[in-house]
C-alpha cells in the first residue's frame, strides 16, 4: 500500500442510509468490531473500501513491472530466482486484494476494465524507470518498506476480508524488504563502482518513496470518515515519519548519503528531520505525466490482450470436459 | 473486455495433518482442476498446507446475518449447556 487513495473522500452521490442501521454500524466500528461481506454497511463505506482495496490491487500488479525489468539480467542464479519469487508474491498480492474488494459487489472484469482504461488509479511510485541492478535494492529496501509501514495498521483494518489479506501480505512483504537490504549491503561491500551504483539508486528512489505515503497531512483532503470507520489508522505524515526514523540509520549502516542536505536529526524529539518534499512532481506523476506511466498501462493492455487466447482454450476444454462428462453420465 | 466471467471459487487448506481445512480466501477459475492449480501458486507458496479443496462460492449455502440473533441466541441464554453453571463441592476434586 500506497496509501494515496486514502485521503480521497468518497465522492459518489450521496445515500440517505437508514438512521438506525447507520448507528448500530458506526457503534460497531467504534467498539472495534470486524465488518463482513453480508453485513449491512453504508454506502460511502463500501465505495471507500472498493476504491481503496482495487488501487492497492492495481499496484501489486503494475508493482511487477520495474522488477520484472531485471529478471533476465539478475546478476546470479540465486538473485534471479529470488527476483522471480518476489514478483510471484505481487501477483498474489494482487489476487488476494482483487478477491476481496470482490466481496463488496464488484466483479474482476469491472476492475480490471477500470486498470486498464485509465479510470483507476495505481501508486505514483510504480512509474519511476529501474535503470540499474541496484534499484531492485533500493525497491526491495524502501518501497517494499514503505509499504509495510502502511500495510501493518491495515491489518486491523475494520472490513474483515481487507484486514485477512493484509495479514498474508505484511509477512511476505518481510522477505521483499530484507532480499532488497541485502542487495543493497553487498554491492555496498563491493568495488567502489557498485557503492556508486547503490549511491545513485538512493539518490533517484528516496523522495519518491516519502511520497507514497500521501500528500502532507495539512493539505490532504481530511479522511476523517476513513479514520472513524478504522479503514486507516494512523496520518500520512505520522507513517511518514515513522518510515524516515526507521530507514535513514538502515542507509547510514550502508554508508550511503540521503539526496537531502537539510535532513538532520533532532535531539530533542528523537526524530530524522527531512527538507521539503516537491509535490508538484507527485501531483504530475500520479496524473499520469511521470517517466513511466504510458509504458506501464501500455505493458498491461498488452499482457491482458496476449493471454486471451489462453482463456479461451481454457474455457473451450472445460466446455468439452463437461459435455463429455455429460454424455458419460447419460449412457 | 466483455469476456465471459470465470466462476469463483473458494479455498480451503488443511496447514498440517491433524487439523482442519481453513478458509484462506477465493479465486476465479473455469473448472476444478483449474482452481486446485490456482489455488496451489496463489495460497501456498510458503508451505501454508498439506491439502487443498476448492469448492464453488454458489454451491455454498449460508445463513443470514439477519438471523444473527435468532440462530444464536440460545447459545447465551441457556448458560446450562456450560460445565461452569454447576457446582462441585471442593472436596470432590477435579472433574
Ligand atoms: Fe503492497
Ligand atoms: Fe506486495
Ligand atoms: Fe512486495
Amino acid at each position: 500500500m500506497y496509501a494515496q487513495a486514502l485521503d480521497q473522500k468518497d465522492k459518489g452521490p450521496k445515500v440517505v442510509e437508514d438512521p438506525e442501521k447507520l448507528a448500530r454500524f458506526e457503534a460497531r466500528c467504534a467498539a472495534d468490531e470486524k465488518i463482513e461481506p453480508k453485513d449491512w454497511m453504508p454506502e460511502a463505506y463500501r465505495r471507500t473500501l472498493v476504491r481503496q482495496v482495487s488501487q492497492h490491487a492495481h499496484s501489486e500488479v503494475i508493482g511487477m513491472q520495474p522488477e520484472g525489468n531485471w529478471v533476465t539480467r539478475a546478476p546470479s542464479l540465486k538473485r534471479k530466482a529470488v527476483l522471480i519469487s518476489k514478483i510471484q508474491d505481487e501477483a498474489g498480492h494482487g489476487l488476494y486484494l482483487y478477491s476481496a474488494a470482490e466481496t463488496l459487489g464488484v466483479s474482476r472484469e469491472e476492475l480490471t476494465d477500470a486498470l486498464l482504461s485509465g479510470k483507476a488509479k495505481y501508486s505514483s511510485i510504480f512509474n519511476y524507470p529501474t535503470l540499474t541492478w541496484a534499484d531492485m535494492g533500493t525497491i526491495g529496501w524502501l518501497v517494499d518498506g514503505a509499504a509495510i509501514m502502511n500495510q501493518i495498521p491495515l491489518c486491523r483494518c475494520s472490513y474483515g476480508p481487507y484486514a485477512r489479506a493484509m495479514i498474508r501480505i505484511c509477512k511476505e512483504e518481510s522477505f521483499h524488504q530484507r532480499q532488497g537490504y541485502e542487495i543493497m549491503l553487498t554491492l555496498a561491500r563491493g568495488t567502489p563502482e557498485q557503492m556508486a551504483m547503490a549511491q545513485d539508486a538512493l539518490n533517484r528512489w528516496w523522495w519518491p518513496c516519502l511520497m507514497m505515503f500521501g500528500p502532507p497531512d495539512a493539505i490532504s483532503e481530511h479522511s476523517s470518515d476513513s479514520m472513524r470507520w478504522k479503514i486507516k489508522r494512523f496520518s500520512n505524515d505520522d507513517l511518514r515519519q515513522k518510515f524516515i526514523d526507521a530507514t535513514v540509520p538502515q542507509g547510514h549502516f550502508l554508508g550511503l548519503t540521503f539526496p537531502d542536505p537539510a535532513l538532520k536529526f533532532n535531539e530533542e524529539t528523537k526524530h530524522w528531520e527531512i527538507g521539503p518534499i516537491d509535490w508538484d512532481e507527485f501531483k504530475r506523476v500520479l496524473a499520469g505525466d511521470g517517466v513511466c506511466n504510458r509504458q506501464r498501462m501500455r505493458v498491461r493492455r498488452q499482457t491482458e490482450a496476449d493471454g486471451a487466447w489462453v482463456r479461451e482454450a481454457a474455457r473451450a476444454h472445460a466446455k468439452k470436459r463437461a459435455a463429455r462428462q455429460a454424455l458419460q453420465a447419460a449412457e | 473486455m466483455s469476456e465471459e466471467p470465470m466462476p469463483l471459487y473458494e479455498v480451503f487448506i488443511r496447514p498440517k495433518a491433524g487439523l482442519s481445512h481453513k478458509h484462506v480466501g477465493s479465486l476465479h477459475a473455469i473448472d476444478d482442476t483449474m482452481a486446485l492449480h490456482m489455488a496451489r501458486d496463489v495460497y501456498t507458496r510458503r508451505a501454508e498446507g498439506v491439502s487443498i479443496w476448492v469448492v464453488r462460492s454458489n454451491l455454498i449455502a449460508a445463513s443470514d446475518p439477519v438471523d444473527k440473533d435468532m440462530l444464536f441466541e440460545p447459545s447465551v441464554s441457556k448458560i446450562y449447556r456450560h460445565p461452569t453453571f454447576y457446582e462441585v463441592p471442593e472436596e470432590v476434586g477435579h472433574m
